[in-house]
């Protein structure tokens, strides 16, 4: 390509400009390379080696080294550690099975054309983009218990009112709920979005043979689905382990007063902001990358694995 | 409900006539069933919160105002009056903030997302992977010790740079999904024709790729004027964003109620009407790259 220049004349901008463009490659992506290395391997370094120490209380506090202490007290903390690492995987866990779920019935439902189906798409468009902040006030007003309309409506059909997001024991399971809300519209567009490009022909096969509708659905369909769903999983999952704003946003610091939504998100941001722990807040959040990647690596295996 | 998809998959099922008159009246109550549930499931909510907006808080605590009420300004009111704090403000902050990390981010990852696409740089594009699945917080920490010891808190830089972090991963995964799909020859033809090759790019390309960009740009604009965590810890009373702001109506022992939803409204309701307009563009961008497997 560079062959193409034949001008016997070369100015410096004619030298610059060749060089810039036989190099082209590093020219586009090294400024957002460079940007996103300092932004972010740069910060993970830093989070890693305040990890080996004791830094707390102020930003400006000189601090030593304290080896693997802040792992091993996170390792052995069965107070906040380990029950956030559980609420972490019930969270990720059950959002994601029912968003699938809810998300494949909504992505069949809008599969073939309707008249209306402009207005669906909208509307399943709007949890999506809603700010989770707001959205967390808003289930906050919903699931109040004395002047929530979820209550009010439980009492149509004769069912005392529940504390949701005030008890203990339901709040997590309630703001599960939330999140299948806003992001089962996620799921179901991706999946949509591999529905429309599946092509008619093994359908049609299937239904020849003589296959009812749901074996096609199960033995067709699904299996076609594999890799979008795969991918659904994977792009869901990473944000449901990382969920901090509805879960701040509706219980507060600490995840509740007796942590009761504590995830490891929400207990590394409490360590880091709420309570200036910074060398064992960098500890768990090296605990916690390791269990996304972790997590990731088994899907990606599963993935292979099945395709072999 | 899944009675409801298994009959969402038979459209045009191919069994004896009568049977297939019969079911398909079935399929088209079921189907209108589901759609209807879907409609109220999810616009439902919102509806309620606006409600709740043009309330007074007896109105909210009473069942028998649920629907039918004398509406009130007066949360909007609250929400504007500079007394409790200046929301023309944090709405300019949102807005400066998010188009600020969606213009940077694009001038930085449009041509490094063509690059990583033409050139299948493949180590690159993993950091941008690990962009999208490291946690905010880990990183949240050192930006705080750097712009602690910089004495930066409480600017915009820090509060643009840490959105960026969320834009420009979003961005260079759209655009690479987008440049994937774009073919090769009319770049290669116009090199034959005397372009260089980043001639070839800024003339040609760049305006093929309008549709990708403005996919990528109205998407970038909804995350990073939705983001919370980072506003939290890296904006000061008067770089504060929508989101944060929202807390001013959440008292020590009381919830001021109709002000909250006001409030609420307000943050949401400009995202809102961008999604309306763009929604073609919001789908592709959310699906992009996920078909592909």
């Amino acid at each position: 390509m560079t062959a193409l220049h034949t001008a016997d004349s070369v100015g410096l901008g004619e030298r610059l400009s060749r060089w810039a463009d036989r190099h082209r490659k590093w020219v586009f992506a090294g400024p957002a390379i460079g940007f996103t290395v300092l932004l972010l391997a740069v910060p993970l370094g830093w989070t890693l080696f305040l990890s080996v120490t004791d830094s707390k209380r102020s930003v400006r506090r000189a601090f030593d080294f304290n080896g693997i202490e802040n792992y091993l007290g996170a390792l052995t903390d069965f107070e906040r550690f380990w029950p956030s690492v559980g609420r972490t995987a019930y969270f990720t866990v059950a959002a994601l099975v029912f968003e699938l779920i809810f998300g494949m019935i909504i992505a069949l439902l809008l599969w073939k054309p309707f008249r209306g189906q402009g207005f669906i798409r909208t509307v399943v468009l709007l949890p999506l983009v809603a700010t989770p902040v707001a959205v967390g006030m808003m289930w906050r007003l919903l699931f109040e218990p004395n002047i929530g309309f979820v209550n009010e409506m439980l009492s149509w059909v004769g069912i005392p009112p529940q504390p949701w997001l005030a008890d203990p024991a339901t709040s997590l399971t309630t703001l599960v709920f939330v999140d299948i809300w806003q992001w089962t519209p996620m799921v179901a567009l991706i999946l949509l979005a591999g529905l429309t490009s599946l092509s008619d022909e093994p359908q049609e096969a299937a239904r020849v043979d003589g296959a009812n509708d749901w074996q096609r659905f199960w033995y067709v369909t699904v299996p076609l689905m594999r890799p979008v769903i795969v991918a659904a999983v994977l792009l869901r999952g990473i944000d449901a382990l990382k969920t901090f704003d509805i879960l701040y946003a509706t219980k507060g610091k600490g995840g509740g007063s007796s942590h009761d939504v504590e995830t490891l998100n929400v207990y590394a941001y409490g360590l880091s902001f709420d309570y200036n722990e910074y060398g064992l807040a960098s500890a768990v959040l090296i605990l916690f990358f390791l269990i996304i990647l972790a997590v990731i690596w088994v899907l990606q295996m599963q993935r292979k694995g099945r395709d072999s | 409900m899944t009675v409801l998809d298994t009959r969402a998959v038979v459209a045009g099922a191919s069994a004896p006539r009568i049977r297939r008159r019969r079911r398909s009246r079935w399929l088209r109550t079921g189907r209108f069933v589901g759609l209807a549930l879907i409609v109220l499931a999810f616009l439902g909510p919102i509806v309620w919160m606006l409600l709740a907006s043009f309330k007074l808080n007896v109105q909210i605590y009473d069942p028998s105002q649920a629907f039918i009420f004398e509406p009130t300004l007066e949360n909007y009111g609250t929400v504007f009056d500079p007394r409790r704090g200046n929301y023309l403000v944090y709405i300019w902050n949102s807005f400066y903030v998010a188009l600020m990390a969606t213009v940077l981010s694009l001038v930085l990852a449009v041509p490094a997302a063509y690059a990583m696409s033409r050139y299948m740089m493949n180590k690159s594009a993993l950091v941008v992977l690990l962009a999208r699945i490291i946690p905010g917080v880990s990183l949240l920490v050192p930006w705080y010790f750097i712009f602690a010891q910089l004495r930066m808190t409480g600017g915009f830089a820090p509060l643009i740079l840490s959105h960026m972090f969320v834009s420009l991963p979003l961005i260079l995964y759209i655009m690479m999904s987008f440049f994937d799909q774009l073919p090769e020859e009319l770049e290669e033809s116009a090199q034959v024709d005397g372009l260089t090759a980043i001639g070839a790019f800024f003339k040609i390309t760049l305006p093929l790729s309008v549709p990708g960009i403005a996919t990528a740009t109205i998407l970038s604009f909804i995350f990073s004027w939705n983001n919370f965590m980072f506003a939290l810890v890296l904006a000061g009373q008067s770089t504060k964003t929508l989101p944060v702001a929202i807390f001013d109506f959440i008292g020590y022992a009381s919830i001021d109620w109709g002000a909250l939803m006001a409030a609420s409204v307000v943050v949401t309701t400009p995202i809102m009407l961008i999604a309306l307009f763009t929604q073609r563009y919001i789908v592709s961008g959310l699906t992009a790259g996920a078909t592909k497997g």
